[in-house]
């Protein structure tokens, strides 16, 4: 048994991860690695080649009758086989897993061909016969069909726009853009026709509320549906929320041939009909005193969220709801947010997730109302920062942001960049005629969303109608073996993330064991699992619930061990010796005492309540800062963007594992440069998806990313159990924005769009 | 992303793969390094009946004769014999990734014409000229016709590219812009300059390489006067235009 | 009818000419360490080695491959590569990592130590959405540096 010398915890320590060697020995076990429904078809579909038109006519006969063909599912099948998926709003057009009547966007399920091989099944596929009545697509989210127009009001916006002595008005676009992961989505599924039981496997990523949107649409009790999730996934980022509608689309195909099936989405695919973020034009109103207090903001938001609003939309405009005015001290706030369908792929969630495109358009702000009072952005942030002493605080939209030190943040980041020397070296840089920027940007980062937040798309009248959303809670179960090996569970489906090790921190220090004695499954099974609705991984809940949950159900277990220990009067009893007891000889328990070594326990983050009457809510339960600075210099010929320096300091808290901590942030930075700088999903005025490959839509490979560095302070959350915050999308919605700030500020300019490639960027220059 | 069927076809000789070709005309693709054509067969975009493998044919050697270096038109990419060949050289590190360079071939991406390619462009500044199964040697100039066309006729094989050695007294200039490593050019120029010539040749914003008169007072200038570039997704027509001006004043300045 | 060694052991196996040697690694042989990614020859996820030589194989037809001796990630004897992997954390969902592994080892075995902006090079064909890059980075010189 190991025991911890030199360190006090192993939670806290920089240890590398247990999940590692497998992968390192390709042993990992991603979705299309696993072979759990045996002699399954594969599967093929057939997608819309136009982003809208009629589906006159579908016929498969071509199709059914290729050699190797087993049968095919088409969209009629899906309409008469499940009901539209349910949605947070009044009035949406209906959705279902393939399109029937209408197709509405380039890329949308038509019918789904199985075969046994997928070789065979593509080249039936395009035997499919289909007559097309093409009809005008709308692209343009101000033409788009609005589907929810809400507009919330907190504390007295009016008064203070009057009495404001600078009002800064933009209008601030972030463009739709997909995180991307190097694995794409897979399903298997395998309907039991006599127990009515759909079995699925599927590289989901959560929350669970969308498996319960996944049952509905099959029409099954919850309980009917057993979702199952593969020991690895190859990122995600969000994007693997959406795969439960393709685990309705091969379940349907599962249940009409009456044969395991399963799919394997291809790059073309993901690109074209997966998810991605949503593309938002934000008007903002800033009331301003002289000395640069912001006083009160108006947005008006419009929302992109593609042919169809698909749960969890609108949850990207409501996700930073309770953050509404960022870092700052504004009392005043006043939001309309509207949601528009356009002939695109349907959006959902997206590492950041409503929080770059409203970064972009505060902190934008932030900067331009600096440039106008002639302070630095620095100073003028310093102005309006929440203080230290004021946390615990109540934003006026609801958010309870739990605690923080924004100001040491903000110094550290100044001194770590070098803040100082660096505008000094831009006054040098512009004497010679160098385009050379600084931008900064100051980041709440919210985590661990409220189940709630995205019924403020209803009215409270419509709200009062249903049944209320709050909270978000995470289950886990720590057992001991007969033999006194430990196992963990915890549903919380990493997809990179270094759960398992972190777990194992946890437990380590709970039982008194090391890390490598403690076995750790991520995976869910929905009928075996201790899940809740909001299991999973997003909106960085991890560390939160995720190993707070694991860190209750260790502290049962560690008392249980106890009381075991100090009924037979020997503390230094050993866990091989008490699993004896507690397994192989039950008589010796304490009195009372149930049998085995099994603790389950669920987590809840508090303060999560539903909405109340007045719109109000706090919609994620902790909240991590950052504060970054990006230095730039921009090429006058060429418009290249240079990222020369990069610092983000982050605070989330206490930092379970500093190693896989600045992992993440890493990633997060790079996502949030790829935005940034490179990508863009684009459609033409057709509709026609011109992102369509790699070729195309453009990640960020290692020479494109800035040197960065890395500051931390932890504040640690009063709110979670180990006073961990979540971190790992904070740089995605700071990033950008910072970039933004520096090529305006290298540029002298106050309207710039990301992403920011070179040949935008050289539009901008001064002639 | 699977192709659709097709008849593989591995001749041992050039004869062979000549007759193979002659005898499926359109329905058959040349497989060399596979790189630019397989992920045009994995997106059916390519859908011949028959697919001619080329690379156990005796086409990769490198030699060096009256003052040109003649490549086989299976010569690797990755292969450090071509070193010595001025401007190839210095362009091959922008030509895909060290990991593509390992399996695609000088003559595959020469016969694929991409207009947005390197060693095209490289070929034809050189004035270099392509070999053909038929014994044909065309001159670069004559070799690209438009985007994926060149002058091969219908069963004639591309052997060997042939590019002028470095000559004293001869100074050459790649440059290229590109917005990630290894990408395709968004544009793309080199020059080739001596004491009564200086020529400059510009990629990737026409349908092939495009041969420049070159103002010497105003390089950039002249040379982006000279082109019309069609838009792309991640460039306006102006703004190639402007990556034409900045290339060809870069190259021109380094060789003069 | 091909006949490929790969990792060490000698298959023969019938093949249909379109069949990619990606799928031929992963479904005719069981060897899942080799991950597709795009299938057009961009994310390098698929990466094997060829006769020594780190390729694509998603752009590689299995018939190519008949008598050639391949390695997968699952051939690659562990060593300061994959220890200096770990050490650095240049691996999160481990999907791009195989892709990487064996590139990094081509490049390692031509002898070196590769430079930083050699190495950096070398990941350009590599898409990883997880890490950063910068760990790898640090992960391969420092195996280089154990050689």
């Amino acid at each position: 048994m190991s025991v911890a010398t030199e360190r006090e915890t192993w939670v806290g320590s920089a240890i590398p991860r247990i999940e590692d060697e497998a992968l390192l020995r390709g042993e990992g076990r991603f979705m299309d690695d696993i072979d759990p429904a045996r002699n399954a078809g594969h599967a093929a579909v057939l997608r819309s080649p136009l982003a809208h038109a009629r589906i006159v006519r579908l016929d498969a006969s071509a199709a059914l009758d290729h050699p190797g063909v087993v049968g095919v599912l088409t969209g009629a099948d899906v309409a008469a086989m499940s009901r539209p998926f349910p949605v947070g709003v009044e009035d949406a057009p209906p959705y279902y897993a393939a399109a029937h009547d209408v197709a509405r966007y380039a890329g949308e399920p038509l019918a789904v061909v199985v075969a046994r091989d997928r070789y065979t099944a593509e080249d039936a596929v395009e035997l499919i016969k289909v007559e097309y009545e093409p009809l005008e697509p709308v692209l343009d989210p101000e033409a788009g069909e609005i589907v929810s127009d809400r507009s919330f009001s907190y504390g007295e916006p009016d008064a203070a726009f009057a009495a404001a002595d600078l009002v800064v008005t933009g209008r601030f676009a972030f463009p739709r853009w997909t995180a991307c992961p190097v694995e794409c989505y897979g399903v298997a599924a395998d309907w039991n026709e006599a127990t009515g039981v759909l079995t699925a496997w599927a590289n989901f990523q959560g929350p669970f509320t969308l498996h319960s949107v996944a049952a509905a649409a099959l029409g099954l009790r919850g309980s009917k549906l057993r979702l199952i999730t593969p020991p690895n996934s190859g990122g995600s980022f969000g994007t693997k929320a959406t795969v439960y509608v393709y685990v309705v689309l091969i379940g349907l195909a599962s249940r009409k041939l009456g044969m395991p099936v399963r799919w394997t989405e291809d790059r073309l695919e993901h690109l074209a009909g997966s998810s991605a973020a949503t593309a938002r034009v934000t008007g903002v109103e800033a009331a301003f005193a002289a000395d640069g207090e912001l006083l009160a903001l108006r947005y008006d938001a419009l929302e992109d969220v593609g042919a169809y609003i698909r749960a969890p939309e609108p949850a990207s405009l409501y996700r930073m709801h309770g953050a509404l005015t960022g870092a700052y001290r504004a009392r005043h706030v006043a939001v309309r947010n509207r949601v528009a369908l356009t002939n695109r792929c349907p959006t959902g969630l997206n590492r950041g997730f409503g929080g770059p495109q409203l970064y972009m358009a505060l902190e934008r702000t932030m900067a331009i109302a600096a440039g106008r009072l002639g302070l630095d952005p620095a100073e003028l942030a310093r102005r309006n920062l929440i203080a230290a002493d004021d946390f615990p605080y109540r934003t006026p939209s609801g958010g309870l942001y739990d605690s923080g030190d924004y100001e040491g943040c903000l110094d550290d980041v100044l001194e770590l960049s070098g803040y100082e020397a660096r505008r000094e070296k831009q006054r040098d840089a512009r004497r010679n005629g160098r385009l050379y920027g600084i931008g900064l940007a100051c980041c709440v980062e919210p985590s661990i969303s409220n189940m709630g937040y995205v019924t403020l798309a209803l009215t409270a009248e419509e709200r009062a109608a249903g049944l209320p959303k709050s909270g978000n809670a995470e289950g886990a179960t720590v057992a001991v073996s007969p033999l006194g090996g430990v196992t963990v569970l915890v549903g919380t489906t990493p997809q990179g993330q270094g759960h398992a090790t972190v777990a194992a921190q946890v437990v380590a220090d709970a039982l008194g064991v090391g890390p490598e004695e403690v076995e750790v499954l991520t995976a869910v099974d929905t009928s075996t699992s201790a899940w809740t609705v909001s299991s999973g991984s997003y909106s960085s809940r991890f560390s939160g619930v995720g190993a707070g949950a694991v860190h209750l159900a260790a502290q049962k277990l560690r008392a249980k061990i106890a009381a075991i220990r100090e009924y037979h009067g020997d503390e230094s009893l050993s866990l091989r010796r008490v699993a004896g007891i507690a397994h192989w000889h039950t008589e010796a328990l304490p009195p009372g005492m149930e049998p085995g070594l099994h603790e389950t326990a669920f987590c809840a983050a508090p303060n999560l309540g539903a909405p109340d009457e007045e719109d109000r809510v706090a919609a994620s339960a902790v909240h991590g800062f950052i504060a970054d600075v990006a230095v730039v210099e921009v090429d006058r010929a060429t418009g290249r963007v240079a990222v020369l320096d990069y610092t983000t300091v982050h605070d989330a808290g206490r930092l379970l594992n500093p190693l896989i901590a600045d992992g993440q942030v890493r990633g997060d930075v790079a996502h949030g440069a790829g935005a940034a700088l490179f990508e863009r999903v684009v459609y033409d005025e057709d509709g026609n998806l011109l992102t369509g490959t790699f070729m195309d839509y453009l990640c960020p490979t290692a020479p494109d990313l800035p040197p960065l560095r890395i500051g931390h302070r932890e504040t640690p959350s009063p709110f979670t159990p180990l006073g961990a915050k979540g971190l790992g999308e904070g740089g995605t919605m700071s990033v950008p924005v910072a970039i933004a700030n520096a090529v305006a500020d290298a540029l002298g300019v106050e309207e710039v769009e990301v992403p920011l490639t070179p040949a935008r960027v050289w539009e901008l220059l001064p002639e | 992303m699977k192709p659709a069927a097709f008849r593989y076809e591995r001749p041992e000789s050039v004869e062979e793969a000549v007759a193979t070709l002659a005898e499926h005309g359109d329905e058959a693709r040349v497989l060399a390094g596979g790189q630019s054509l397989v992920p045009m067969l994995n997106m059916r975009l390519a859908r011949p009946s028959v697919v001619v493998d080329v690379n156990r044919l005796p086409l990769g050697d490198v030699t060096r004769e009256n003052g040109s270096w003649r490549v086989g038109a299976t010569v690797l990419q990755a292969d450090p014999r071509l070193a010595e060949i001025p401007l190839l050289a210095e362009c091959i590190p922008y030509v895909g990734h060290f990991v593509t360079r390992n399996r695609g071939t000088v003559g595959g991406s020469i016969a694929h014409a991409d207009a947005a390619a390197e060693l095209p462009l490289v070929l034809a500044a050189l004035r270099g000229s392509v070999v053909t199964s038929t014994g044909r040697t065309i001159p670069a100039a004559e070799f690209f016709v438009t985007h994926f066309t060149t002058a091969l006729e219908p069963g004639e094989l591309l052997v060997e590219t042939v590019w002028p050695a470095a000559e004293a007294g001869l100074r050459y200039a790649f440059e290229e812009f590109a917005l990630r490593r290894g990408d395709f050019a968004l544009c793309a120029a080199a020059a080739v300059a001596g004491p009564n010539e200086l020529r400059v040749v510009v990629g990737s914003v026409a349908d092939r390489p495009t041969p420049i008169d070159v103002d010497p007072a105003r390089p950039g200038a002249s040379a982006a006067e000279q082109v019309e570039p069609w838009g792309t997704l991640h460039a306006s027509p102006g703004y190639l235009r402007q990556l034409v001006r900045v290339l060809v004043d870069r190259v021109v300045e380094r060789v003069a | 009818m091909i006949e490929v060694t790969v990792n060490g052991r000698r298959y023969r196996e019938q093949v249909e000419p379109r069949l990619l040697l990606s799928d031929f690694l992963r479904h005719t042989l069981g060897l899942t360490g080799t991950h597709v990614g795009c299938e057009h020859g961009v994310c390098g996820a698929c990466t094997v080695r060829l006769d020594g030589v780190a390729v694509r194989s998603c752009l590689v037809l299995a018939v190519q491959a008949d008598g050639a001796e391949i390695q997968t990630v699952e051939g690659l004897v562990w060593g300061p590569l994959q220890e200096a992997f770990r050490a650095n954390h240049a691996l999160q969902c481990g999907f791009c990592t195989p892709g990487i592994l064996l590139a990094a080892s081509d490049l390692l075995d031509r002898g070196g130590p590769p430079t930083r902006e050699e190495i950096v090079d070398l990941l350009s064909g590599h898409l990883c959405r997880c890490t950063g890059y910068e760990p790898i980075v640090r992960a391969i010189a420092q195996a280089a540096e154990a050689r």
